[in-house]
């Protein structure tokens, strides 16, 4: 038991460092604003005020990983966000049809754009530079700076909640499911690795360990749970939030689990080695510069949505917002590393911290300073963490349990090689 | 050739690293004018103990003495090693491919003039340098633009500039041709003539028994022992002996090649270089692979081998022009690296950590890197097939690693090596080209390598090796091809071949068409 918990603490830090940076700062919130931020309302808020951002950090970390940057997706969410009132308004479509228009103009900026990066061979920051001005200038074109509002259907993609039926549960029963279905999955997924690992003999993890990091997992999706379904009667887990809890479990399987998936880590790992191992680099290179602007659309559906209206100054800034969730996330500026889940966690970071300012009353200049402060350290601290062989700072933090940060130490340098001697003696011995 | 006295002494240097003892106790004493040789394995510590001895590991961070011209030292860092007159030409050169040699020579160490940098005196020096080393280059030549042996020797116009009395060279002749290397032992001999002292790490036994004074060997992070060249009788038998604690009865394992018919066939093959337009790379080069055969192609480095691999697997490099290739008796077209892998051809390329391995990979991921498909439905992975497959090869091709899990990074050069071979194994090829596979490889590593080679080939593959290292291919090839200038030259048989008449095709004019 002991071996498991020490398993999961150690694994838990090297690798999920950010969460218990986004559990310290809610701690923190929560504390010093006399609990004003674990409340049903003020949890949808965050998440309904920053869902947006997020679907945007979910194209984005794929972008990065390539190597690429994408500085225009502030500015398709915004001629999106009006070409979808407009054509709505103005030719008389279903919201529906509207919204799939909204995503189709999405994925052919998205071309354009992947275009010039992978075959005419312009680098994305150059191209996406371009884009930004090319499309915020289009969106006050076909607006004439004005506002639009859209209709009901797609404000509730942006601020409504999940309906309320059945029996009295005291919960929203919507997101009772969704909690309940949750921890199912992971139980199941738990059990699954263990059986697997049995049948091939993987060493990596003790079976407790799963176990147990399931069962933590497992308490952290009950208690939001509750969180968001304990609300005002009509609220539940955001529309918002589910749309991007849909993208994140997609886009997670499509990086870790699918062949373009492995070639978008490879290009931005080692590109040479990429395309002499059979990978078609304009190909990669040309899917996430697309794929992000087609997320982008969404991200300026969702946010046109939440206001009532598309506008001229949407989507200004998103981009370093969106790029700062990835770095905080745990991606790297050279490429090849990151994770859909870290951005999101990055993402949070950011958005919980501007929640909680907010509501401790501390004006947007001070944020701005504290939330660029916070980059910075955040990314530091993650530099740090993965440098091996360095006393991990947790290690020393619990340094009463000196052996445990000992072992911490012990156990980032299995992963040093040069430990492992080459005995010629034994070779030689052949033939 | 009378050395003079002790100038250095490094006395019980101890190094650790988390989990592991580089460098135990070793000591060695090198006298003033020598060229004293450091020889070991790969991870032996030889690279570590320079570091130690030129300030990138500090004084502080290990233990035991240093004992420099009769002063104990205690350097913090590179600077102050170099201050002292020690400079160290490492392995991977230190030089930035845009700027030029003057540039390159001064860097860190510019020429101060009145206002900034004085670059007339700045390239007057260089010239003088480059004179020196015997380079004839204009100091203003674009490093990128020359070939590495001459980056090699610019390197070592820039030790000079700072004054050195202890030139530390590691593996200098590594990337180097014949020609090369024989120029720059050559300027070896002339700075020892004029008092300079050199310490050598190399792996090249031949080279180190014809210059050096001294050799010391190093194992497992021990000093075993200093061999005085002109005094015992020192062999390169010797030597191996030492480095590896029994001699190698013979440095390729035995085999019986076991060859069938021809599979694959180039002809005519002309490519143009990606750059120069009307510069061919590869002229009408036409030659052909058997099943279960180990065909070497031969040349001097820069003879244009690399660049006909590439362009043959997936047109990975310069502008094809013409010619075909038929794999059993059909012509295809190998357009990309993916038709390439389709059509059961692979390429092991030179540099294993630009061009062959990402860095940010595990094993086992790198494992299937180039055969994906093979472990997937629809596009999408079957978890665990990866560790599946690298735990085989961990076990067939002796990786060792505690794990398949852990990163490609950190593991020595041979591992590495293996499981790119691994690499190219996975999806099952009938060719395999193996460029340069046993480069910065120590010699038990080698071994193996050979062996694998040899297995693949009982296993009826077709494998080519191309290599600079003659007494490999003598050792290994059933056939070799020599390569000069783009063109195929000749092709001599395993029993007539020798490394002069080898010689002589690698540098000689194109013959008549190879058949």
């Amino acid at each position: 038991m002991k071996e498991a918990l020490k398993q999961l603490v150690s694994g838990g830090i090297r690798q999920f460092g950010m969460v218990i940076a986004l559990v310290v700062l809610i701690a923190y919130f929560q504390f010093s604003t006399g609990g004003k931020v674990l409340t049903p309302s003020n949890a949808q808020n965050i998440i309904n005020g920053n869902s947006y951002i997020l679907i945007l950090a979910v194209g984005m970390v794929l972008v990065i990983i390539a190597g690429h940057i994408d500085l225009s997706v502030g500015s398709v969410a915004a001629v999106v966000g009006i070409t979808v009132a407009i054509t709505i308004r103005d030719w008389h479509l279903q919201w529906w049809v509207g919204v799939l228009l909204g995503l189709a103009v999405g994925l052919a900026i998205g071309a354009w754009q992947g275009a010039w990066v992978a075959y005419v061979g312009i680098p994305g920051f150059i191209t996406t530079l371009a884009g930004m001005l090319i499309f915020r200038g289009m969106n006050q074109y076909i607006g004439k700076n004005n506002t639009i509002p859209v209709p009901e259907e797609i404000q509730k993609m942006g601020s409504g909640y999940l309906p309320s039926w059945g029996p009295d549960t005291v919960l929203n029963n919507s997101t009772l499911l969704l909690g309940i279905i949750g921890i199912a999955f992971v139980l199941w997924s738990a059990v699954r690795t263990n059986t697997k690992a049995k049948k091939l003999g993987l060493e990596a993890q003790l079976p407790l360990t799963v176990i147990l990091r399931a069962v933590l997992l497992c308490l952290v999706i009950a208690y939001l749970t509750f969180l968001f379904g304990s609300g005002r009667e009509g609220t539940s887990f955001p529309i918002s939030g589910c749309i991007l809890l849909f993208l994140v479990i997609v886009y997670s399987f499509i990086a870790n689990r699918t062949i373009t998936g492995r070639h978008v880590y490879a290009v931005g790992g080692n590109r040479s080695a990429a395309a002499l191992s059979g990978v078609n680099i304009k190909r990669v290179n040309f899917v996430v510069m697309a794929n992000m602007s087609l997320l982008a659309a969404l991200a300026g559906i969702v946010f046109t949505g939440r206001s009532t209206a598309s506008g001229p100054g949407d989507g200004t800034g998103w981009e370093l917002d969106a790029i700062a969730a990835v770095f905080i996330g745990g991606a790297a500026v050279s490429g090849g590393v990151g994770t859909v889940v870290g951005s999101v966690i990055g993402g949070l970071v950011m958005a919980v911290l501007n929640n909680g300012l907010a509501l401790k009353g501390i004006g947007s200049d001070l944020t701005q300073m504290i939330k660029g402060m916070v980059l910075l350290l955040a990314v530091a601290f993650d530099v740090y963490n993965k440098v091996q062989g360095r006393p991990s700072i947790f290690g020393l933090i619990f340094k009463g349990k000196g052996k445990r940060a000992d072992e911490l130490v012990a156990e980032a340098s299995v992963e040093d090689s040069a430990a492992v001697p080459v005995d010629a003696g034994e070779t030689a011995a052949r033939g | 050739m009378t050395s003079g006295p002790v100038i250095l002494e490094m006395r019980s240097i101890t190094k650790l690293f988390p989990g592991v003892r580089a460098l135990d106790e070793v000591s060695m004493t090198v006298r003033a004018g020598e060229i004293h040789a450091i020889c070991g394995e790969n991870g032996a510590g030889k690279s570590t103990l320079m570091k130690v001895l030129s300030g990138v590991y500090p004084y502080g961070t290990y233990s035991g003495d240093i004992v420099y011209q009769g002063e104990e030292v205690r350097f913090k860092d590179i600077n102050a090693s170099e201050d002292a007159g020690i400079a160290i030409i490492h392995q991977e050169l230190a030089l930035i491919p845009e700027l030029s040699i003057a540039e390159n020579i001064f860097l860190g160490n510019e020429v101060k003039g009145r206002f900034g940098i004085d670059w007339s005196t700045a390239r007057l020096r260089a010239t003088e340098l480059l004179a020196r080393v015997g380079l004839r280059e204009s100091p203003d030549e674009i490093i990128k633009n020359i070939g590495v042996g001459k980056q090699q020797l610019v390197e070592i116009a820039k030790a000079l500039s700072k004054d050195v009395k202890l030139l530390i060279l590691d593996e200098p002749t590594a990337a180097l041709n014949e020609d090369d290397s024989q120029h720059l032992l050559d300027l070896l001999r002339g700075l020892r003539s004029k008092g300079m002292t050199c310490i050598m790490i190399s792996h090249k036994l031949n080279e180190i028994e014809s210059i050096s004074d001294s050799i010391t060997i190093i194992r497992d992070g021990k000093s075993v022992e200093t061999l005085d060249v002109a005094g015992g009788d020192v062999d390169e038998d010797r030597i191996i002996r030492g480095m590896v604690g029994r001699s190698l009865e013979s440095r390729f394992p035995e085999h019986t090649p076991n060859i069938g018919e021809t599979f694959f066939h180039v002809r005519d093959w002309t490519v143009e270089h990606p750059l120069v337009p009307g510069r061919l790379v590869c002229k009408q080069s036409d030659f052909f692979v058997r099943r279960g055969e180990i065909v070497g192609f031969a040349g001097i480095m820069g003879a244009g081998r690399t660049e006909l691999a590439r362009s043959l697997f997936g047109r990975s490099y310069g502008r094809y022009l013409s010619g075909t290739i038929e794999i059993n008796g059909e012509e295809v077209s190998l357009h990309s690296v993916q038709a390439a892998i389709d059509h059961k051809v692979a390429y092991v390329p030179e540099d294993r950590k630009a061009l062959g391995l990402n860095l940010l990979d595990s094993i086992e991921d790198t494992v299937v890197a180039a055969g994906l498909k093979k472990i997937s439905r629809r596009g999408v992975i079957e978890p665990s097939a990866a560790h599946i497959a690298a735990e085989g090869y961990r076990k067939s091709l002796n990786i060792r690693t505690p794990s398949v899990t852990q990163g490609v990074a950190k593991l020595s050069g041979g591992n590495q090596q293996k499981v790119l071979l691994g690499k190219w194994m996975f999806p099952e090829p009938d060719l395999l080209i193996l460029d340069e596979p046993t480069r910065g490889i120590d010699v038990g590593a080698k071994y193996e390598i050979y062996g694998l080679i040899q297995r693949l080939a009982d296993e009826g593959k077709g494998v080519i090796v191309i290599s600079s290292e003659l007494p490999e291919l003598l050792g290994l090839a059933d056939r070799i091809y020599t390569i000069f200038e783009g063109a195929i030259t000749g092709v001599v048989e395993r029993a007539d071949a020798n490394q002069e008449n080898l010689m002589r095709l690698m540098t000689g004019t194109p013959s008549a068409k190879a058949s």
